[in-house]
C-alpha cells in the first residue's frame, strides 16, 4: 500500500535530504558561533564552514568562490541581481528585458523599477515557451543594460537556451542575469559555458532548507558590479549585509553537492517516472493536452520531473478536491486568490478555458513508481467522474463547437 | 482552503448528474457562466404543465467543487416546488447551507442565476407555443 498524502508539488519546495539535515544540525547546536567573529574558535568554525559551502557551490556552477553572495532565497537573489544593476549602470541606460513568463520576483521586481522610471521589455514567448532570439536581439538598445530571462519555468518546466542567450547578451555588452532557482542541481548549469552574469539559487527547490539561497556574480570578463539593496554590516564583500545564516549555507552547499552527485541517477528515474506518467494519462483519457515541450520529443527542453497537463473540460480546483491525498498544483483561477488564471499558461497562448482545467505534477527525488501509478489511477478516475458532470465534456462529445456559444460570462 | 464537509458530500454524491431532453415543451434549460471564468453550470427542469410543479430537476456543472455542490443543492431544493417558489431560491439559502467562504459565493451566485435562467426558458418556450396554437386556430 502506498503511503497517503502524496507529496507531488516539487516544483513549488522539496523535502529536505536527511543528508542534509545531518550536515547542517552541528552548526545550530555546537558550532553556532558568528562567522563574522574573527577572534574565537566559534567564529572559526563558522566560517570554516561557510568557506565550504561557498567552495562547494562555485565548484557545482563553474564559479569562483568569491563570486557567490549568500541571501535569504531566490527572491532576495532576483531583487538584489536587477535591481542592483539597475541602480549601478543608472548612468549607462535605464532599459531592461525580461520574459512574460518569469517569476512574480522577477517580474514585480521589474515592475517597481519601472515605477522608478526605469524601462522594461516584456517579451512574449513561443507556444512551448521558449524565447525568440532574434526578437531578444532586437529589443537590444544601446540603453539596455540587463537581460534577465529564467533558466527553467517554474509552471511549464521549459528549458531556455542559455549558452545562445548568454553569447548574444555578451556580444551586445549586455549584462546577463539568469533566476536559475529550477534548474540549478537538476539540469547541467555552468556561468561560464553559459556566459551567464549573474544567477539565483534557492535551496528549498533541490532538497535543502527553506530562507536560504545564493547569487552568483560574475567577477571577470565582464566584471559585474552591484548596487547593495541592504545597508548594515557590510557583509558579503558589502553586497549583503547580515549576519550570515550558516547552518542553512551549510545545508544549501550539501543539498547541491548532491544534486551534482547523484544528477545522472536522479535524472534517469525521475524523468522515467515522469514520462510514464504522461504516456498513462495519454493512454487513459482523451482531450488532454501538455503545457510546454513535449516530455517524449523534447526530453532536454523540459525539467525532468515536472509535467503540466490541461485536463479539457474538467476544472483544476474540482479535480484537485477529487485527488485530496495528493498534493500537486493547479494554474485555474479558482485556487487563485486573484480569481485569474496562471499568467505562464496565458503567455504560452493556452487559452482561458484550457488554463482553468491545468494540474502541475512535480516528480521529485523522494517520489516512487508506486506513487505515480496510484496518482495516474485516482486522476483518471477523478478526470471520468467529473466529466461525466460537465456540461462542456458532453457538449463537446455532442460536437457542438464551444467557441461558437455565446457564453453568458459575468 | 478546507471545504465543508456537505461540499464534499455533494460532490462525492452529487444529486441529479445528467440531461433532461432541451426540445420537450415542458423542460426548461439554464446555461451560465463561460468556459473562460472556469464555470459553466447547465441546470434543466421538467414542469408539470396541469400543476406548474417542477416534477425533475437535472445538472451538469464545470467548475470548482463549491459550484458542483452549488449546483447539486440546488436540484434538490426546487425538485417539488412550484416555479414561483423555485425562481424566489435566493443564494444566501445556498452559502448557508453548504458553508461558502466569501470567495466561493459567486459559485452560488451562479446557480441562483442557472435556476432562474432555466425558468425562463421554460416560460418562453410556453408562450410561444400559445402563439404557435392561436396562430393554428
Ligand atoms: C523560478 C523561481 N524563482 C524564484 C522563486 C522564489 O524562490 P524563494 O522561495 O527561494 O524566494 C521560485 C520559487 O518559488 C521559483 O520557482
Ligand atoms: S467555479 Fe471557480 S471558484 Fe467556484
Amino acid at each position: 500500500m502506498v503511503k497517503l498524502p502524496i507529496y507531488l508539488d516539487n516544483n513549488a519546495t522539496t523535502r529536505m535530504d536527511e543528508r542534509v539535515f545531518e550536515a547542517m544540525r552541528p552548526y545550530f547546536i555546537e558550532y553556532y558561533g558568528n562567522a563574522a567573529s574573527r577572534n574565537h574558535a566559534f567564529g572559526w568554525k563558522a566560517e570554516e564552514a561557510v568557506d565550504w559551502g561557498r567552495e562547494t557551490i562555485a565548484r557545482s556552477i563553474g564559479a569562483d568562490p568569491k563570486e557567490i553572495v549568500f541571501t535569504s532565497g531566490a527572491t532576495e537573489s532576483d531583487n538584489l541581481a536587477i535591481k542592483g544593476i539597475a541602480e549601478m549602470y543608472a548612468s549607462k541606460g535605464d532599459h531592461i528585458i525580461t520574459l512574460t513568463t518569469e517569476h512574480k520576483a522577477v517580474l514585480d521586481t521589474c515592475k517597481a523599477l519601472e515605477r522608478k522610471g526605469h524601462r522594461v521589455s516584456y517579451l512574449p514567448v513561443t507556444r512551448e515557451g521558449f524565447v525568440d532570439l532574434d526578437m531578444l536581439r532586437d529589443a537590444i538598445t544601446d540603453k539596455t543594460v540587463l537581460v534577465t530571462i529564467m533558466h527553467a519555468n517554474n509552471e511549464v518546466g521549459v528549458i531556455q537556451d542559455l549558452e545562445a542567450i548568454g553569447k548574444l547578451c555578451h556580444e551586445k555588452g549586455v549584462i546577463f542575469h539568469t533566476d536559475s532557482t529550477q534548474s540549478v542541481g537538476k539540469v547541467p548549469f555552468d556561468v561560464q559555458r553559459m556566459n551567464v552574469d549573474l544567477a539565483s539559487i534557492s535551496a528549498h527547490k533541490i532538497y535543502g532548507p527553506k530562507g536560504v539561497g545564493a547569487l552568483y556574480v560574475r567577477k571577470k570578463n565582464p566584471r559585474v558590479k552591484l548596487a547593495s539593496q541592504m545597508d548594515g554590516g557590510g557583509h558579503e564583500r558589502g553586497m549583503r549585509s547580515g549576519t550570515l545564516n550558516v547552518p542553512g549555507i551549510v545545508g544549501l552547499a550539501k543539498a547541491i553537492e548532491i544534486c551534482i552527485e547523484d544528477m545522472e541517477s536522479d535524472t534517469k528515474r525521475i524523468q522515467s517516472m515522469r514520462d510514464k506518467m504522461w504516456m498513462d494519462f495519454r493512454a487513459e483519457l482523451d482531450e488532454i493536452y501538455i503545457n510546454g515541450p513535449d516530455p517524449i520529443d523534447k526530453p532536454e527542453s523540459r525539467l525532468p520531473g515536472n509535467l503540466n497537463v490541461s485536463f479539457a473540460f474538467v476544472e483544476g480546483e474540482a479535480l484537485m478536491m477529487g485527488i485530496k491525498d495528493i498534493a500537486v498544483s493547479s494554474g485555474s483561477a479558482c485556487t487563485s486568490a486573484s480569481l485569474e488564471p496562471s499568467y505562464v499558461l496565458k503567455a504560452l497562448g493556452v487559452g482561458e478555458d484550457l488554463a482553468h482545467t491545468s494540474i502541475r505534477f512535480g516528480i521529485g527525488r523522494f517520489n516512487t513508481q508506486e506513487e505515480c501509478d496510484y496518482t495516474v489511477k485516482d486522476v483518471v478516475q477523478s478526470v471520468r467522474h467529473l466529466r461525466e458532470m460537465s456540461p462542456l465534456y458532453e457538449m463537446a462529445k455532442a460536437g457542438i463547437d464551444l467557441t461558437k456559444i455565446e457564453w453568458a460570462a459575468h | 482552503m478546507a471545504y465543508s464537509e456537505k461540499v464534499i458530500e455533494h460532490y462525492q454524491h452529487p444529486r441529479n448528474v445528467g440531461t433532461l431532453d432541451p426540445n420537450d415543451p415542458n423542460v426548461g434549460t439554464g446555461l451560465v457562466g463561460a468556459p473562460e471564468c472556469g464555470d459553466v453550470m447547465r441546470l434543466q427542469l421538467r414542469i408539470n404543465p396541469e400543476t406548474g410543479m417542477i416534477e425533475d430537476a437535472k445538472f451538469k456543472t464545470f467548475g470548482c467543487g463549491s459550484a458542483i455542490a452549488s449546483s447539486s443543492l440546488a436540484t434538490e431544493m426546487i425538485k417539488g416546488k412550484s416555479v414561483d417558489e423555485a425562481y424566489a431560491i435566493k443564494n444566501t439559502v445556498i452559502v448557508k447551507e453548504l458553508n461558502l467562504p466569501p470567495v466561493k459565493i459567486h459559485c452560488s451566485v451562479l446557480a441562483e442565476d442557472a435556476i432562474k435562467a432555466a425558468i425562463e426558458d421554460f416560460k418562453k418556450k410556453r408562450a410561444s407555443a400559445t402563439v404557435e396554437a392561436e396562430a393554428v386556430a
